[in-house]
């Protein structure tokens, strides 16, 4: 049977990278004693796929993980087996028996699927440049920023490592502005956010130290994803700053959380 | 912690740094299996450090198993803590940011002990980096009640004096058998108050310890070792190695650690028996680990299910010195097979003897048209093998190689060591020779029509560095000049013969052999070479593309120190080496002979096949104590000796 698997991925294992994590998954199915299905050949690998990598020093809510089992099992199974056989920093939150394939056709992958994620940003910075602004006045421009005719940004091409010039507004469905910082992630009790968020009360930035630690603001965005047109969120909040006339985006610092992935065409979406 | 999101497993280093540097995961902890303890709860903090970057020591087995013991004790938590790559290196001096242990992120100089392994000579700078990144002075002399006591062990701890002056002491033997009564003192120790010197002298009073800043050296003129002598009445005049003869059935942890990125060992290592039967003169290992001790197939088996369940590790490897002489192989090997390879795991196999077994254990657990057949005749001509006692003739290599290619094999890997003692240029063309031969014997068998292509056989040549407690610790190593000249000499000849084109020659830095040398049988003096090389920004020597050649030249003109003195010096039977104050369990008389019986060409047969007298028998137990015939060879396992 095929299994789409959710999990979390938080606190310092947020450090390790795509491919690690996918090692770290194939020796958890093994070490949680699940029956899964492998390829053929001397050097067989596991029927497993995930849906979108996540960069280093990203936190999620909404990773997905697709894998074949050669035995029956119920989702609760499988979620307490591999949450069985986690580390900490890693929660499997749910799994869902994926429907047979109609006659003929062949499997999507939750690989394919995606083409919409969410993201909770949170802006920290070290020179300043945001800081200076009231929350009202942020508001204001990120409004203006939102709702321009086009948003040009210049984006490297790694295969041929040159720069071009894209346009991110079809790109950016959904974006809102607040003054609540991601505070923590990780299972909470008794409520089915995974997160929590820290109001800060008086959007005053004279303690520097704060606007680099804790965060000055947060950003709501929901932007193409999946193989076709990936936005990195960074690459909409450095927009905006340059929008605000900051010439040097390297002095911001985000901490990015994925909160989900979809399937289907904005706006009409099915949670992966 | 301030950042964010690292509210719940705290980090010594802050987000900003970790997305820095190169592969952050390696200085993160909370891997799969890591023990966690409250430091506050127990007696004894101990960090075991691999002086080498983290995919490295993460890999040594060793660790894995005191990590797994310490651990089990209630009043101790062992931490780990590898050497920062250059890059973090670089920003913890530069922030200031002490070295910390990777379970509780907390600073070394907080901890009781760190015990250092020391698996080869060029991590000697590194060694130093740690202390000095953690704030413990380097000298075991200037530290006070403030530092942690700094231990030595490993193979090179079998000539500490190099490191002498930066160790508190060194355990000499087997990390199981007197660690716990060490820690057993030390508890009762610290609860009196007492101080560093006294619980030094506690130590000096177990066996196998050695308390280097507890002895005194001179030297002759000439710059030999005059004396060698206790300043103190707890040091004992020989340090005896020590030795656990339990492994049959203990000792063995169940959960070991499973790290985020990719170690060197990325799978489950299954010690199969310590020690080694063969006696080959060169090699350290094999008279260091004496006598051979096999461990129960039974118990191997159920660490085998238990390891693979508790890791997802989809390999497992058998590990020992000549796994061939384990009496059960074919039962342990068909049983990993038949129970594991269903279920996706791969079955690694050690280096084997080619016969109808390996041959057909490598057809179900290797890719034939991906694997090769690996060799390690050591010389290339059969006087030569004789010398260094390798029982390894011509006719078994080309039988297995012969056999190999009916079976589908066509790459062939051949290990070789140039500069043996007595080496001549016929000796080094023999190598060429044996390797044209081999490719020859393929063209022979596999009728042109069945072919795949040409075969490909590599040659690779190391340099050899004579070792302590071996037969050729007292002979002239060759210089850099020689080895350059040996290897012009073999690459000439492999090219003159007729498969030349079959054959591809790799080969070893000199530069770093020749410092192997100095360390290997290098006295105390050698301490300032490496502690001046590390000031002068050495780290990473092991790594070709940290290691700086002309700033460990430089600290010889500095020091005054000579390298031929330690090389390319041939020892007197009687000189006082810097070594000899330990008992490695087999005798100098032992060693003097088969270095004598060396020069003659005459070899001397495997402990099973019959009793050399090394001195290991001291120690009532393993091969010296299995079952003989009324010829003295031992009745284990009789089909695995006709073929030394």
């Amino acid at each position: 049977m095929n299994v789409r698997v959710r999990f979390a991925k938080y606190g310092a294992v947020k450090f390790i990278g795509h491919l690690d994590v996918l090692r770290y998954f194939q020796k958890a199915v093994r070490r949680a004693g699940l029956k899964i299905a492998y390829s053929q050949g001397f050097h067989p690998h596991q029927i497993m796929s995930f849906a979108s990598p996540l960069g280093v020093g990203i936190t999620s809510e909404g990773e997905y993980m697709d894998m074949e089992l050669t035995a029956e099992y119920t989702p609760k199974e499988i979620v307490d087996a591999l949450n069985s056989a986690m580390v900490e920093g890693f929660t499997v939150l749910s799994a869902r028996i994926l429907p047979e394939p109609e006659n003929g056709r062949k499997r999507e992958t939750a690989m394919s699927l995606v083409t919409v994620a969410d993201y909770l940003v949170t802006v920290k910075e070290t020179d300043g440049f945001f800081s200076k602004r009231p929350l009202s006045e942020l508001q204001e421009q990120w409004t203006c920023f939102y709702h321009q005719e086009s948003i040009p940004v210049i984006k490297l091409v790694k295969k041929s490592n040159t720069e071009t010039t894209i346009d991110l507004k079809p790109f950016l469905y959904e974006a809102s502005i607040t003054s609540e910082t991601l505070k923590k992630v990780g299972p909470r009790k008794n409520t089915k956010d995974f997160y929590t968020v820290e109001p800060i009360p008086e959007f005053s930035f004279d303690q520097e130290e704060d606007c680099k630690k804790k965060g000055l603001f947060s950003v709501l965005l929901r932007v193409s994803a999946g193989s076709a047109d990936n936005i990195k969120p960074e690459l909409v909040l450095e927009a905006f700053a340059k929008f605000l006339g900051c010439e040097n985006t390297d002095v911001l610092r985000f901490q990015i959380h994925r909160l989900n992935m979809y399937s289907g065409a904005y706006p009409l979406l099915v949670q992966l | 912690m301030s950042d964010v999101t690292n509210y719940m497993q705290k980090l010594a280093l802050t987000d900003e740094i970790l997305m820095s540097v190169d592969k952050p995961a390696r200085y993160i902890g909370g891997e799969v299996n890591m023990v966690k303890k409250n430091p506050r709860d127990v007696d004894i903090r101990f960090c075991m450090c691999f002086p080498d970057v983290y995919e490295v020591g993460m890999s040594h087995l060793g660790i894995q198993i005191l990590y797994d013991m310490f651990n089990k004790r209630e009043d101790t938590y062992c931490e780990r803590v590898y050497s920062p790559w250059p890059d973090l290196d670089k920003i913890l001096r530069e922030k200031q940011i002490p070295l910390f242990a990777l379970e509780s992120q907390e600073p070394l100089k907080q901890f009781d002990f760190l015990g250092i392994t020391l698996q080869y000579e060029m991590c000697y700078t590194n060694i130093l980096q740690i202390l000095d990144l953690a704030g413990i002075p380097l000298h075991a002399s200037d530290r006070t009640e403030e530092d942690p006591i700094v231990i030595g062990g490993g193979p090179c701890a079998y000539n500490p004096e190099p490191l002498a002056d930066f160790f508190d002491f060194f355990y000499l033997g087997e990390g199981e058998t007197v660690y716990n009564e060490i820690l057993d003192k030390y508890k009762v120790h610290k609860a009196k108050g007492g101080n560093r010197r006294e619980f030094l002298e506690l130590v000096a009073d177990i066996e196998g310890m050695y308390v280097p800043q507890f002895y005194d050296v001179t030297y002759h003129e000439d710059g030999t070792l005059a004396s060698f002598e206790p300043n103190n009445v707890h040091a004992r005049k020989t340090i005896r190695k020590q030795v656990e003869m339990e492994l049959s059935d203990t000792f063995y942890p169940e959960k070991p650690l499973v790290p985020f990125i990719r170690a060197i060992q990325d799978r489950v290592v299954l010690e199969i028996q310590r020690g080694c039967i063969r006696g080959c003169r060169f090699c350290q290992a094999g008279m260091l680990y004496r006598p051979i001790r096999e461990r129960n197939v039974e118990f191997l088996k159920d660490l085998a299910t238990k390891m693979l369940r508790s890791t997802g590790h989809e390999e497992i490897s058998l590990s020992s010195l000549s796994s061939s002489d384990y009496s059960c192989l074919k039962e342990l090997v068909y049983y990993l097979i038949d129970t594991f390879q269903n279920d996706g795991v791969n079955i690694s196999l050690p280096s084997l003897r080619i016969d109808a077994f390996a041959l057909d254990v490598m057809n179900k657990v290797q890719d034939i048209t991906k694997s090769s057949l690996t060799f390690a005749p050591e010389a290339g001509s059969q006087r030569m093998r004789d010398v260094i006692n390798k029982g390894l003739t011509e006719e078994v290599i080309l039988n297995g190689a012969t056999e190999a290619f009916k079976g589908g094999w066509n790459k062939v890997k051949l290990y070789f060591m140039l500069g043996l003692p007595g080496e001549q240029e016929e000796d080094i063309r023999a190598i060429a020779e044996l390797s044209n031969v081999i490719a020859k014997a393929y063209y022979d068998t596999i009728p042109k029509s069945e072919r795949k292509g040409k075969v490909q056989i590599t040659t690779s040549t190391s340099f050899f560095v004579p070792k302590p407690f071996t037969p050729f610790q007292w002979v002239r190593m060759a210089t850099a000049e020689e080895f350059m000249e040996a290897r012009k000499v073999l690459s000439a000849s492999i090219k003159e013969q007729l498969n030349a084109k079959s054959i591809k020659y790799n080969w070893h830095d000199t530069d770093v052999t020749m410092l192997e040398g100095v360390f290997a049988r290098g006295d105390r003096r050698c301490a300032a070479l490496i502690e001046g090389a590390y000031k002068d920004g050495c780290l990473f020597d092991s790594w070709s593309e940290y290691f700086r050649n002309d700033i460990w030249m430089k600290q010889f003109e500095k020091t005054g120190l000579s390298l031929e003195f330690y090389t390319s010096r041939e020892r007197e039977k009687d000189e006082l080496l810097p070594w000899d104050f330990i008992d490695a369990g087999i005798s100098r008389s032992f060693l003097y002979r088969e270095y004598e019986k060396s020069k003659q060409g005459i070899v001397t047969p495997n402990c099973r096949k019959g009793c050399a007298g090394c001195g290991a028998a001291q120690f009532h137990g393993g091969v010296c104590y299995e079952p003989r015939n009324e010829a003295g060879e031992s009745t284990l396992n009789e089909v695995l000796i006709p073929d030394c």
